[in-house]
């Protein structure tokens, strides 16, 4: 098992070098380096990259907790933050893609998808909840909020059902590929009610209520 | 003819290819021909690789003024194809196993002459025309493409459809083996289309066997598709193996897989949005930096050919017929 300071020398740097990776060759494409290419429609490339890897850090956020469980190691949870804080970085350029390259900042036109839309009403819920997650991923509110700390952290179940969901209700005909994600998802949510029954069956006496 | 405001090309205007040879090269001495049709011209014929085959006598016609034509590499490298693949790059990428050569095609139903006839039996008897198009997709963007093809109608005739063809159907070929996308019901294969007789008809629809003056690629719908300029890109059938010509109107893939989103006549149509988005506006299909800040284009009724293709439909509620 990695000790704390192995993992904040090695393992974190690490891990942000993986989440930065695809913005990387994003970044590779646009320029053309190499064998990099970005296609013929840029923008768009840009928009469902950014939203792609959002959902997928999401998930990866989601899995440290069964992975502690599984593994019955701790350090799982060391990453959850910063899975979550790329996740919502992606995410964050995923709807300034869509604001400005795709839809020229014009505000009237955002605000008829948002209202007419429902794959984008449910993705814009789903990112204004992100919002005071990333806000208070903090160890200073998480100190000041205490135990609410906790009960607000929650949020991230509804936010990753509500990002599959706009996921799923884009696409116009092929599901396969957004299947994928709320499989993954369905598997992880259901990981934690079985670990929690379980819990509760061997040590019933250790819970109050 | 360059600096024509008009967007449309009538077939009784197309310029013999001599002449049109000779005054072009008058007005590229006189300095008079854009520099953005030199320079698109200049980068489509860089980018078509060798083992494409040149159309032999193709009567060319100059882009209409305003529409650029998108590269080649664009129009050959971004396609819906599902029979290949659902992402964009997918009929580039996985249509390689696909034979477009000997091709047949099942000419059945209302008309005088019916039978299986030879890709060549089908085309050769008449001139191919480059017809430089707008093509707009449902998912809101859109391309300039340089078409190489033959007038439908003109093809149709030759079958003498009775007057109980009010409408053609059409279906594209049915091969798992080689196109991937087949093994997925996606969509219910083999994609079926169908046209009224009256737009099968119309001089702008084109029978289409080549893009750029070189052969259909596969992913482009080779060897043989539709075109029809003024409807949203999923009625321009690809790959055609069976023309029927019938009296009940035909089904049509997208509208039996999804009747609320897509209808049978699918027009170009600003003012009726798709459920899950605009179609008010496109957005222009550009490889480059550049394009990363250019705005949406306002969308035009019949995708610009109004003036040619709208009394087809007079008196039709084309809100309810989207
Ligand atoms: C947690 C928040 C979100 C996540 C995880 C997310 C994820 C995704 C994913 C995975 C895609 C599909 C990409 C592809 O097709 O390859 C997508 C597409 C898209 N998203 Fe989001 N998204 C989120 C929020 C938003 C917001 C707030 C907006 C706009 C207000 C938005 C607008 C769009 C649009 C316009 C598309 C493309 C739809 C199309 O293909 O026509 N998303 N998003």
């Amino acid at each position: 098992m990695p000790g704390q300071v192995q993992i904040r020398r090695v393992w974190k740097p690490l891990a942000h070098v993986a989440c930065a990776l695809p913005l990387a060759v994003l970044l590779l494409e646009l320029l053309a380096v190499g064998p990099f290419r970005i296609g013929p429609n840029p923008a768009l490339a840009i928009r469902d990259t950014l939203g792609t890897w959002g959902l997928r850090l999401l998930l990866a956020t989601l899995a440290m907790t069964p992975l502690r469980l599984a593994t019955g190691q701790a350090w799982p949870l060391a990453f959850r933050r910063l899975l979550g804080l790329w996740s919502f970085a992606y995410v964050l350029l995923h709807f300034v893609t869509y604001f400005v390259l795709d839809r020229g900042i014009e505000l009237g036109i955002i605000l008829e998808d948002v209202a007419k839309r429902p794959y984008i009403t449910i993705g814009t819920a789903a990112f204004l909840l992100m919002v005071p997650l990333a806000v208070t991923s903090t160890a200073g509110w998480r100190r000041r909020l205490g135990p609410r700390w906790t009960r607000l952290h929650r949020l991230v179940y509804p936010v990753a059902i509500l990002a599959c969901w706009h996921y799923y209700w884009l696409v116009k005909r092929d599901v396969r590929e957004p299947l994928l994600y709320v499989t993954v998802l369905l598997m992880l949510l259901g990981w934690r009610l079985v670990a929690r029954r379980a819990a509760r069956r061997t040590a019933p006496a250790a819970r109050p209520d | 003819m360059l600096i024509r405001k008009a967007p449309d090309i009538r077939p009784s205007e197309i310029t013999p290819e001599r002449v049109f040879r000779d005054r072009r090269r008058l007005l590229k001495a006189a300095g008079f021909i854009g520099a953005s049709a030199l320079l698109a011209e200049a980068r489509a014929a860089d980018t078509i690789p060798a083992n494409h085959r040149r159309l032999a006598n193709v009567k060319k016609v100059p882009a209409p003024a305003g529409l650029t034509p998108n590269t080649f590499e664009e129009v050959t490298g971004y396609n819906n194809f599902y029979e290949f693949g659902t992402d964009k790059s997918d009929p580039a990428a996985n249509s390689g196993k696909f034979r477009p050569k000997p091709w047949k095609v099942a000419i059945e139903g209302e008309a005088e002459v019916t039978g299986s006839f030879d890709f060549d039996a089908l085309v050769s008897p008449h001139q191919l025309e480059e017809r430089i198009y707008r093509f707009r997709c449902v998912e809101a963007w859109s391309m300039v493409i340089p078409w190489v093809g033959i007038p439908l109608g003109d093809v149709l005739k030759r079958f003498k459809p009775s007057s109980k063809a009010k409408y053609v159907a059409f279906e594209t070929v049915m091969r798992p083996e080689e196109m991937p996308g087949q093994r997925y019901p996606i969509l219910d294969w083999p994609y079926v289309e169908g046209l009224t007789i009256a737009e099968a008809m119309h001089p702008l629809t084109l029978l289409v066997t080549g893009v750029y003056g070189v052969e259909l690629p596969a992913q482009n719908g080779a060897p043989l598709r539709l075109m029809v300029p003024w409807k949203y890109g999923f009625k321009s059938i690809k790959s055609i193996v069976r023309i029927r010509f019938t009296e009940q109107q035909p089904p049509t893939s997208w509208n039996l897989a999804a009747p609320d989103e897509y209808g049978f006549y699918a027009n170009v149509n600003p003012k009726v949005d798709h459920p899950r988005w605009s179609q008010a506006s496109e957005r222009v299909v550009s490889s480059g930096l550049g394009s990363l800040l250019a705005s949406r284009v306002p969308t035009q009724p019949f995708n610009g050919y109004a003036a040619q293709v709208a009394s087809l439909y007079t008196g039709l509620d084309l809100a309810r017929n989207f």
